[in-house]
């Protein structure tokens, strides 16, 4: 699944760079490249579970999960201090988050901290 | 690894004389109301229906008390759209007892959210019962956001640390416990440090004659680890109790009645008053279950506990809403 997602991202990216080429005679052309389309991953909250629970992104990525279940829950760095701390989330409410830098980010949910999963940065 | 450990509540290796055709006799009953007495280590079951021809005065005792448990005052989904209206079916209940309560216990998920609102929904229909007092434990699910600071504010005058207290009536030392804060990854309820020293110190210049009564949120026992239905530093607090003859412990969490004997110490849990949840790895998750409009009342309910003096331990009966 995660091979399937950089593929796509790699893909998006060429699709970018042949848009700047096409472009190129725009002046705005250049810091168009610096700034990549701003990778965003989806993590499903369902059945007390995070899904999938490891997610490896790129840097500057944004993180959003999104909780499926009937019951509310958290998302929380474990790491101290921490890093990221979402409010409650109820059904269908939503956490974002944007990885900055490169790194293991282990979270879990502190209403029922069985419910735990991992952010690789790279 | 086994898998075995997820039955231990229906073994009993304690030599208590509990065993296990006589604790599923007591579960289920559980369904229509049950009546589990604990006389001289012997545990007795009576059905709900036959209380009534039951030496009524045997039952009263000097003391009587209900527990309450998991109004999630806030919750609307299916598999309980109306959750104040089955709180009001519990005080009705409570209204209801021949005996009345002196006084109700309230082991947590007061609300769904830790909205104001929800808590303010909770106090003005608990104040129909006619057991005046309520005394609180928080659940995980009141102490969202703020980690149990407006918990704190409107149930935890007089309380010690993050809202843990005793205090004693008719003899019965009564300990409120709080072990859904600072939860850890992966890991279970927990008690920590500083309450545990406390629990030492409650109730060392207790006699050992002493009936108590331990009530939280989350079980402190081991009821299901993997779906989080433990608390991790539970043994040590039940270290402490060891010298009692009768210690009775109270918890809700898991939105159905369980009930073990180990030793001089049984351990109890209540329905909720608002939705049901599956039994131990009988569902993918923990979550709400589902059940047909006119089942739900059947697995909702209220338990209610006397206390005899000089019998060994109290008659703890769990009584559905319908």
């Amino acid at each position: 699944m995660m091979k399937g997602r950089r593929v796509w991202i790699a893909g998006l990216a060429a699709a970018m760079i042949a848009m700047v080429l096409l472009s190129a005679g725009s002046p705005n052309g250049a810091a168009n490249t610096q700034q990549a389309a701003p990778a965003t991953v989806e993590v499903k909250i369902d059945n007390f579970s995070f899904g999938p629970a490891t997610v490896t992104v790129a840097v500057g990525t944004t993180v959003t999960w999104i909780n499926r279940d009937d019951i509310p829950h958290t998302v929380v760095s474990t790491d101290d201090p921490k890093a990221f701390k979402s409010k409650v989330l109820d059904t269908d409410e939503k956490f974002s988050y944007t990885f900055a830098k490169p790194g293991t980010y282990p979270y879990f949910c502190s209403v029922h901290p069985k419910m735990t999963g991992t952010v690789v940065v790279k | 690894m086994s898998k075995k450990p997820k039955n231990e509540i229906l073994h009993d290796h304690n030599g208590d004389g509990i065993d296990r055709r006589g604790f599923l006799e007591c579960m289920a009953w559980a369904g229509t109301g049950v009546l589990c007495v604990m006389q001289g280590g012997v545990l007795k079951s009576f059905s709900m229906s036959r209380i009534g021809k039951v030496d009524a005065k045997k039952m009263a005792g000097e003391l009587s008390f209900v527990q309450i448990s998991d109004s999630h005052m806030g919750f609307n989904k299916p598999a309980n759209p109306d959750v104040a209206g089955t709180l009001k079916a519990a005080v009705d209940k409570i209204n209801g007892l021949v005996t009345p309560p002196e006084f109700m216990l309230h082991t947590g998920d007061i609300s769904h959210l830790s909205k104001p609102e929800e808590f303010d929904n909770v106090d003005q229909i608990l104040r129909g019962a006619s057991a005046k007092q309520v005394f609180y434990v928080p659940g995980e699910h009141d102490v969202l956001n703020d980690d149990g600071k407006q918990y704190l504010e409107r149930y935890g005058k007089g309380t010690k640390g993050a809202g843990w207290y005793s205090f004693d009536n008719k003899g019965v030392h009564f300990m409120g416990l709080v072990n859904v804060l600072n939860l850890k990854a992966g890991g279970l309820g927990t008690l920590g440090h500083e309450q545990l020293e406390w629990m030492e110190d409650d109730v060392k210049h207790l006699k050992s004659s002493t009936p108590i009564v331990v009530f939280a949120h989350i079980p402190l026992w081991s009821v299901y680890p993997e779906w989080g239905w433990g608390t991790e530093d539970s043994a040590q607090a039940l270290a402490y109790l060891k010298k009692f003859g009768s210690v009775t412990v109270l918890n809700g969490h898991i939105h159905q009645t369980m009930q073990k004997v180990e030793g001089n110490v049984t351990f109890h849990t209540a329905m909720s008053t608002a939705f049901p949840q599956p039994a131990p790895g009988k569902a993918d998750s923990p979550g709400p279950m589902k059940v047909p409009a006119e089942q739900l009342r059947s697995v909702l309910g209220i338990t209610e506990v006397n206390h005899v003096q000089g019998h060994h331990a109290l008659a703890v009966v769990d009584a559905p809403l319908g």
